[in-house]
């Protein structure tokens, strides 16, 4: 039986990842689809503690709906998101974050 | 069983989001992604949140990457040409992402109740949705109200920021 560990663990790879592709790559697009990776990990861990604390029994929902919210907000920010990122494209024909440095001191 | 489809998935998810971070063509990235998604998925369901399992393939390895990729289509994006490697950034994230999963390995080891076994459910045919529902229309009713509210102001959002000139 895979313990509580074991998901927290997976979780916070996922979530490394996901950090470690904001940090390292340089397209926008790539930077977005990572951020994406990290909030889907916090929803893990969610899921996973709302399945080893039980309340008489029954999974803890109040996680499953915090879940269900997260990943609403996400698609709105995914919409927004992309939408900035094109009208970016649309001004400056890049989307490599090195080529926008008009606000770097 | 349960252990056997809880490491298949697990090191799919955890593979398929490395190469998102590894590869150079955008669109073999979304691809890895809606796959790591899939993965993740087929751990809530191991997890029995089947609902929010299947809300998961539906909602972000459908609708979030389809627009992803229609973006990706949009915009043209082609292989990202190789830059010389920004050491900062490398260095920093690589320590930045190790010191994270060294605390987390800590943090985790260091409590006997993380160690705990998948305690039985009283009643595992119980219908998740009916339950889910009762939840979220009873305890939450105000947080989906806004949420819902939130999802228009996101759409007309997006239609204002898409038009050719902003006033």
């Amino acid at each position: 039986m895979p313990t509580l560990a074991n998901y927290l663990i997976a979780s916070g790879l996922l979530f490394a990842v996901g950090l470690g592709g904001v940090m390292l790559r340089r397209s926008i697009i790539v930077i977005f689809m990572s951020l994406e990776m990290m909030l889907s990990a916090a929803n893990l861990s969610l899921v996973a503690f709302s399945r080893y604390g039980l309340i008489n029994g029954h999974q803890n929902y109040d996680a499953q709906i915090l879940v269900f919210f997260i990943i609403t907000v996400a698609a709105a920010e995914v919409a927004v998101g992309l939408a900035i990122i094109v009208s970016l494209y649309r001004a400056r024909q890049t989307t490599h974050v090195e080529d926008l440095d008009t606000l770097k001191f | 069983m349960l252990t056997a489809a809880f490491w298949f998935f697990a090191t799919l998810m955890i593979a398929f989001g490395v190469s998102v971070v590894l590869l150079r063509n955008p669109i073999s990235c979304a691809m890895c992604l809606v796959m790591s998604f899939i993965a993740l998925a087929a751990l809530f369901i191991t997890l029995d949140a089947t609902f929010i399992g299947i809300i998961q393939i539906l909602v972000y390895a459908g609708a979030v990457m389809v627009l992803f990729l229609f973006i990706i289509m949009l915009l043209d994006l082609r292989t990202e040409e190789s830059r010389r490697l920004n050491v900062g950034a490398t260095v920093g994230g690589v320590l930045v992402v190790s010191g994270f999963i060294t605390f987390l390995v800590k943090v985790v080891t260091s409590d006997p109740s993380f160690a705990q076994k998948l305690p039985p459910l009283a009643n595992p045919q119980i219908p998740d949705v009916k339950l889910i529902g009762m939840t979220l229309f009873h305890t939450f009713w105000l947080p989906f109200e806004v949420i819902g509210a939130l999802l228009l102001v996101a759409t007309v959002g997006v239609i204002v920021l898409s038009k050719k000139s902003l006033r």
